[in-house]
């Protein structure tokens, strides 16, 4: 399959039609059947994973208080209640990070397309967003948690995770940024400036509307990486069976907070909150990958 | 198909995201069950949403405390971060929270040191609110009943003991029919009080030499992560043993080895355990209650089971504000009276009578 | 390709309009102004307008922030990490021992957590690597056209999952179906060290092994990903002309596609073995830590840097342990570095020929 000598002195055999021989069509055959299964079995864990979830988690999702109710006041053994608290501190953690991140994130992009060319600071900049691609989430949790809570002296909450989530999110953000950016043909970008329109004005109104699409994109699947993340909210949030609207102060739960919690909990209620948050983000997760996908779709560029 | 599927997902999703649109709710008084009536005697009021941290060890505990609280108290709250004692030691100190749980007493030095900063120049007290069994949980096919002192559990947890078949557990075990099979032990792979106290308890009655501390020590077998984990390993092979705290030996269906501390065979249940901890010696100064763990560990009391997790409340003697000071006394009040009922549904010792007493006149002092 | 066209115009083109007039300085954020050129106000020639200047302001500050932050975060590790590496008793690279219950006797090498690391990451990567192979050349050159969009959305559903969900799984339910299947190799293949039997129990499940798995599935959509866009990208005038030179679908994609897209394979490979690196909770559920050293063998158990971590993060309490444990997350960081580095050595390599 690797290193095949034999077909180039073939091809110089006489030019009449032939028939393709039996060694290749066995060739193609077998490498059609190996892509093809190699499909298949990327195909079973996925499926696997997904009927793990729903199989032990959809029952408990089914129940309206599942979406309405949060565990307070619950006995580990009890059952009832529901994860609304988690699924608040999920969606606004994740929120907010998004809110610091995309605006950090695209300028740097910009910077590094528009500005930056082969300056020091640019090459510094691209190195750094390498490194900080490579960060494992419980470093970036720690790095957090000296400087906001040990050294700025701040509490322990909602907000100090969604500034690590910042760190997770940023580099993805200016990666595909980057990428969209970098298609933007430069034909439409010099037409502008003929036109006598400032750079920052082009930038703004001609080369960001141009590769929304696939910003969005890469937005929405930035925010559902981040939003399963399970090592900061371990590190930086304090668990809380309640609902906490508040961002600054006192503890809020998250889905994957609430798991790690109720994975220590060997009732059946347990094992109940631990599939049925598992199932609540992942249909999280797969509402935000949907959203990127209508929105590559609806705003795809008309200029192809 | 794969479009139906969609089709069913985003369905589900928006149907979610309607009813997310509508308020959450924290009330969940219909499920909450036999909630005990409030006690007359506890002064609610202060601030209403307390803040805590720690040990994971007594977060069920904490638990059904904090449903005694709101019964007594309506209007009033605490959240529990069973995060760890380390976690909850520290966070005390930086005033993150309003009191913190831990499997041991404030160690002295910098962690009381700091601690008294914490509390305005305050001593901070150890309170041991919450006494948890540790099980020794194991799981061999056709032993029901298994009988072990200190000394041959610190030989099979450091690996001198390998088989269960062998002379030391059969000189405990004279009927029973044991296999001759390979003991597999299972420890904590994260860092935990149950490893510290369970090691503490095997160097005091045992003759133990690896070491205590929040790492296993032992040197043979293999971790898993958290109670659930050991437990559930332990569950599902033959032949394994672990430490894990009881109420997750219970869960799991493992069987439960009674202790031999010299008096005879001791089976676990509340009533032993609160015999030891009706022995055990108080070490700290007036309300400071840091427990003497010798006195428990080293009982030679006929029918006290020793191998306990006290796990302390840390609070500020003085120096909370005001509004604190009032929730955490009103809270504490709670726990040691009207909270103490549910315990024992959740693996832990209701609290001996006399010691309660001491506990009150600690809450009673803190300002 | 573009990139030096890119790089190029900025610096050449510093207002290729006409300059404006001072009135809309106070409101020069304010986007919707419509463009008035009829200010011929010139003063001098590289006149830059205050918008320009801001947002040049905007986003060079914002390149500086992330040079800035991540000075910090590595200032941070190296800071906590030297006083404890300063008391350690024993060799912090060649040591196996980890034992930081004593601060005043710690005693940590990281020895075993780079090599079940590396391993662990090395195993996800040669499942991995195949599979993810096999499905984007499935996805961009076999699949039909109208299967291969819901295909690929399915595969990238799979990057979404969240760790937890693959650790709980890869405990509760691959280590089961697992066991049969590692006990036959123990069994029949191990007289090589790598299928020996190992320092944990098999049918608990918490072995590399099955970590290993796991971490491929993870990653396999990260490399599948990339690698598809990649092939995408094989110019249509090559396989035009393999196929008219009568190759049958493998002979163009050996031909065509695969020497085009190997170095964006390879790459991607490399983005994610460097996420396996730092896997966390995943890892942290499912892999048994053990006492004894590793052993070379798939069925041993251990940690690696991110679950060690991970492990002993809520004990956290004394700075002179945390930082052992900082030390090691400074040689993943170090670890996760070089890797990226290399996948994006090979991408910049492949962009000069092209």
């Amino acid at each position: 399959m690797s290193t095949n000598l034999a077909d180039p002195t073939r091809l110089a055999t006489p030019p009449t039609f032939q028939a393709v021989s039996l060694s290749r069509r066995i060739k193609n055959g077998f490498a059609t059947t190996l892509v093809w299964g190699a499909f298949l079995i990327a195909i079973i864990p996925l499926v696997w994973v997904l009927y793990t979830v729903i199989q032990r988690g959809f029952p408990v999702i089914l129940d309206g208080d599942w979406w309405q109710k949060s565990l307070s006041g619950l006995l580990a053994r009890q059952q009832g209640g529901g994860a609304y608290h988690a699924i608040y501190g999920t969606l606004v953690q994740g929120l907010v990070c998004g809110i610091i991140s995309v605006p950090i994130g695209i300028m740097i992009a910009i910077y590094l397309v528009e500005y930056g060319g082969r300056s020091k600071l640019a090459k510094a900049t691209t190195f750094m967003v390498d490194i900080l691609t490579g960060v494992p989430s419980i470093v970036a949790a720690l790095f957090v948690y000296t400087v906001w809570i040990t050294y700025a002296g701040m509490g322990r909450s909602a907000f100090a995770v969604s500034i690590a989530l910042v760190l997770l999110m940023v580099p993805v953000v200016v990666r595909t940024t980057e990428e969209m950016l970098k298609i933007v043909p430069d034909e439409l970008r010099e037409a502008s400036y003929a036109l006598g329109i400032p750079k920052w004005k082009t930038i703004v109104k001609i080369v960001i509307p141009t590769a929304l699409s696939g910003i969005l994109t890469g937005i929405m699947l930035a925010l559902a990486r981040v939003m399963g993340e399970t090592a900061p909210v371990l590190v930086l949030a304090a668990y809380a069976p309640f609902i906490n609207y508040n961002l600054f102060s006192g503890p809020m739960a998250s889905l994957p907070l609430m798991m790690v919690n109720e994975r220590n909990n060997p009732t059946q209620a347990g094992f109940e909150r631990l599939w049925g948050a598992a199932i609540t983000l992942v249909l999280i997760i797969t509402l935000f990958n949907l959203l990127a996908t209508v929105i590559s779709r609806v705003l795809a560029p008309k200029t192809k | 198909m794969k479009i139906q599927r969609h089709g069913a997902v985003l369905g589900l999703v928006a149907a979610s995201a309607l009813l997310l649109g509508a308020c959450g709710s924290d009330n969940n008084t219909g499920a909450g069950g036999n909630n005990t009536p409030a006690a007359s005697d506890v002064a609610c009021g202060g601030k209403t949403k307390l803040n805590a941290e720690g040990s994971s060890a007594q977060k069920n505990a904490i638990d059904a405390f904090v449903q005694a609280y709101k019964a007594a108290c309506p209007s009033a709250d605490l959240a529990y971060n069973p995060s760890g004692s380390g976690a909850g030691v520290k966070n005390f100190n930086a005033g993150q929270v309003d009191f913190g749980g831990s499997d041991s007493a404030l160690k002295a030095g910098a962690e009381v040191e700091a601690a008294t900063k914490r509390c305005q120049g305050n001593p901070a007290w150890n309170l041991p609110l919450v006494f948890g069994p540790v099980a020794i949980g194991y799981k061999v096919s056709g032993v029901d009943s298994l009988v072990l002192d200190a000394k041959t559990t610190a030989a099979i947890f450091s690996g001198a003991v390998k088989k269960w078949n062998d002379p030391a557990i059969k000189a405990l075990n004279g009927s029973a029919n044991l296999p001759d099979k390979d003991i597999a032990v299972i420890y904590r792979s994260d860092e935990s009080g149950t490893t510290d106290n369970f090691q503490k308890y095997l160097t005091t009655a045992g003759g133990w030499t690896k070491g205590d501390g929040k790492q296993f020590k032992g040197g043979v077998g293999e971790g898993k992560e958290k109670s659930a984990g050991v437990a559930q390993a332990v569950g599902s092979i033959d032949g394994a043993i672990t430490y894990v705290e009881w109420s997750f030996a219970q869960d799991n269906k493992l069987s439960i080895a009674k202790i031999d501390s010299g008096a005879g065979a001791v089976e676990l249940n509340a009533e032993s355990a609160g015999k030891a901890i009706d022995g055990a010696k108080v070490k700290g100064e007036g309300n400071d209650l840091v427990l003497d763990l010798n006195s428990i560990y080293g009982t030679k009391t006929a029918g006290a089971y020793p191998l306990l997790l006290a796990t302390y409340e840390i609070v500020c003697s003085k120096g909370y504000d005001a509004d604190t000071a009032k929730a955490v006394k009103a809270f504490l009040t709670v726990a040691a009276t009207t909270g103490q009922a549910q315990l024992a549904d959740a693996g832990y010792v209701p609290l001996p009578k006399a010691f309660q007493e001491k506990l009150l006149t600690a809450v009673k002092a803190i300002a | 390709m573009n990139d030096p066209v890119v790089a190029k115009r900025p610096a050449g083109s510093g207002d290729p309009g006409a300059v404006r007039g001072v009135a809309a300085a106070p409101t020069a954020s304010e986007a919707p102004i419509p463009p008035t050129p009829a200010a011929p106000e010139t003063t001098k020639a590289p006149h830059v307008r205050p918008g320009d200047r801001i947002f040049r302001g905007l986003a060079t500050g914002s390149g500086v922030f992330i040079v800035v932050l991540i000075g910090a975060i590595g200032l941070f590790l190296i800071l906590q990490a030297i006083p404890s590496l300063g008391l350690d008793q024993i060799n912090f690279l060649t040591s196996r021992e980890w034992n930081t219950t004593d601060p005043a006797n710690l005693r940590f090498g990281i020895l075993d957590l780079l090599l079940v690391t590396v391993i662990v990451s090395i195993l996800a990567l040669l499942i991995a690597m195949p599979i993810a192979l096999g499905i984007a050349l499935f996805l961009t050159q076999y699949a039909p056209r109208n299967l291969a969009r819901p295909f690929a959305y399915v595969v990238d559903l799979l990057a979404a999952v969240p760790s937890i969900v693959f650790g709980l799984w890869g405990l509760f339910v691959l280590g089961p179906v697992l066991f049969p299947f590692s006990e036959w190799l123990i069994e029949n293949l191990g007289w090589i060290p790598l299928f020996a039997k190992g320092n944990v129990n098999v049918q608990l499940g918490g072995t590399i092994f099955t970590a290993g798995i796991v971490v491929a599935v993870m990653i396999l959509p990260i490399i599948t990903a990339v690698s598809r866009e990649v092939f995408d990208r094989t110019p249509r005038m090559h396989i035009e002309g393999a196929i008219a030179l009568g190759a049958t679908k493998w002979e163009v994609v050996r031909t065509t596609v695969l020497p085009f897209g190997k170095a964006g394979y390879v790459s991607a490979s490399m983005l994610g073995l460097g996420r396996a690196l730092g896997e966390t909770i995943a890892v942290m559920i499912i892999l048994s830590t053990t006492s004894a050293s590793f052993g070379w063998s798939l069925f041993d158990g251990g940690a690696t840097f991110a679950s060690k971590i991970a492990l002993a993060a809520p004990e956290f309490n004394d700075t002179r342990s945390a930082g052992a444990y900082i030390a090691a997350g400074l040689v993943l960081f170090v670890l996760t570095f070089v890797v990226n580095a290399i996948a994006r050595s090979i991408v910049a390599g492949h962009k000069e020929y092209e």
